[in-house]
């Protein structure tokens, strides 16, 4: 078993009286691709915002490689190297793709800046668009950016929100085998609706339900879950 | 290469205009290139980091009487005077920031411009030291600033020349360089920038302070080469003059300030002149601006003939 590198202890976190993640218990094992799905607001993207650091937990505790990282703000979890991408397209869009995928780089101490930039566009493909502002870029290119500033992070963990959501069928091809190549160098975290994607991807699966883990394991596994098939899959679902 | 070469032609322009102007003209430009310090230093804070702070006219009194009091209550220099007018620019800026940046927007608004009026208010209750709206007439004596006269309208241009100088260098190092594109990042989208692992409080004080600090030195200046510290230089306008030539020349360009600032300062010389409701020359100026030049004077040539202007 490979080593775990982040790891979430009982977090809780409510928002009024609704408790979005209710006591998740969470193992990320460093190399793997993991994927996180659950019905809409199954409290998905609260869990990965805590573990990202953007809001703050009610309780528990999450280590990142054995150290307690619950009260650290979110920038210094960045540079301590987790890595986040938004599910709505989060880029500078009035800044070039250079500076964009600079700012990334910088943020961790880059010498060679140029190299850097050019190797994180390069694998995205998007070598070519360096001198292009972001905002004229496609969608699809603009969610690439994105990834592509979250690889010029170099970080441990890279969690993705809906990476594919509102890409073209061949542009979600090239996703898979981009995701595919970064592990097991970078630990992938990603939320993702496309069970397709999520099935050939993913080495283990954590399903949410009303923020509590509804089941995990593997792909193989997750499909044969009763519970889950009755949550999420929307078979076997009787008394419905 | 081509950014440093075309600042260095402006600002040799500028000193061969020195060389030329009549005595008149001499002397406004003197004023404008003190306010264009000022203006520079406030358009780094609001047109490159996006803060937009109504809270400057207390940097800026914090710099002149910073500098004035010093010089006329002991006797201090007008050198360590102009020195110590930078440093209360800066350390005053510091201070309102740590408190101010908690918000943002337009409380950050008005956070700095409730701060900013009780400076005022303070200059205006501490009358005996401060003159209040009288102000305080430097001597001669505390106007030689290392062996130039200031009272001399040949040596204070040359004075003000130079700080404009050095501003404008600094400030075009900055923008270059690597934090200068934190700063833009802050405008652009701070959320990100935090998931980039910035702080976002301490890149936008660091900004703050460094926009205190051309306050301070341009306060400080401005008293010092033109004899006077009045607590008119804490009101609310000197706050919103510097955010007017910062929108009039271009916010978020280096030179765009210096534009601003020359040509309010004549749009204001020259109605005033014609007319008593001068004001309205200005705000015919600025509907017009905004109409055909959203992005001011130089952010017009920016988008249209020199793209890689800083």
């Amino acid at each position: 078993m490979a080593a775990v590198i982040l790891e979430a202890q009982g977090v809780a976190r409510a928002f009024g009286g609704l408790r979005a993640v209710d006591g998740v218990d969470f193992a990320l094992q460093a190399g793997e691709i993991h994927a996180l799905i659950g019905p809409n607001g199954a409290g998905k993207t609260t869990f990965v915002s805590l573990l990202s650091g953007r809001i703050a937990p009610d309780a528990g505790a999450i280590r990142l490689a054995g150290q307690d990282i619950t009260r650290l703000p979110a920038h210094l979890r960045v540079r301590r190297g987790i890595a986040y991408t938004f599910q709505i397209t989060s880029i500078y869009p009035r800044l070039t793709v250079f500076d964009n995928v600079a700012l990334a780089a910088q943020s961790r101490g880059v010498r060679d800046l140029q190299a850097a930039i050019a190797a994180a566009l390069a694998r995205v493909g998007m070598g070519d668009l360096a001198g292009q502002e972001a905002a004229t870029l496609s969608y699809g290119h603009q969610r690439l950016l994105e990834l592509a500033m979250g690889l010029a992070l170099q970080p441990r963990v890279l969690i993705l929100d809906e990476p594919t959501q509102g890409l073209a069928a061949g542009e979600i091809a090239a996703f898979t085998a981009l995701v595919r190549s970064l592990v097991p160098e970078t630990t992938v975290l990603m939320i993702e609706h496309n069970m397709e994607v999520v099935m050939s991807l993913a080495h283990r699966i954590t399903v949410l339900n009303f923020g509590r883990v509804l089941a995990h394991g593997t792909p193989e596994e997750i499909r044969a879950n009763p519970a889950v098939q009755a949550a999420y899959l929307g078979t076997g679902d009787a008394a419905a | 290469m081509k950014v440093w070469l075309f600042h260095l032609a402006v600002l040799v322009a500028l000193a061969v205009l020195a060389l030329i102007l009549p005595a008149y003209h001499a002397n406004n430009l003197a004023r404008i290139l003190m306010l264009a310090v000022f203006a520079t230093g406030y358009n780094l804070a609001f047109g490159y980091t996006g803060m937009l702070s109504l809270g400057h006219a207390l940097f800026f009194a914090a710099g002149m009487y910073g500098a004035a009091l010093p010089v006329s209550l002991w006797g201090l220099g007008a050198l360590p005077g102009l020195a110590l007018g930078l440093l209360a620019g800066g350390a005053v800026a510091a201070a309102v920031g740590l408190l101010a940046l908690r918000t943002a927007g337009v409380s950050f608004m008005i956070v700095t411009l409730m701060f900013a009026q009780a400076g005022y208010l303070t200059v205006i209750y501490f009358n005996q030291t401060t003159g209040g709206d009288q102000g305080i007439v430097l001597s001669g004596a505390g106007r030689m600033l290392a062996g130039l006269d200031m009272t001399q309208d040949g040596p204070r241009l040359m004075v003000a020349l130079g700080l404009y100088a050095a501003g404008l260098l600094a400030a075009l190092a900055l923008v270059q360089s690597r934090f200068g594109r934190v700063m833009l990042a802050m405008r652009e989208n701070e959320e990100r920038s935090r998931m980039l692992g910035y702080d976002p409080f301490r890149v936008k004080l660091a900004v703050l302070a460094i926009s205190g600090l051309y306050a301070g030195v341009a306060g400080a200046g401005y008293a010092l080469l033109f004899g006077y510290a009045g607590a008119g230089f804490a009101g609310v306008q000197y706050s919103i003059l510097p955010m007017l030539y910062s929108l009039m020349g271009g916010a978020g360009t280096v030179l765009g300030p210096l534009i601003g600032a020359g040509a309010m300062f004549y749009l204001i010389d020259i109605a005033s002149g014609l007319t008593t409701a001068y004001l309205m020359g200005v705000g015919i100026a600025l509907v017009v601006l905004v109409l055909f030049a959203p992005r001011g004077i130089l952010g017009w040539v920016r988008e249209r003939v020199l793209p890689w202007l800083p």
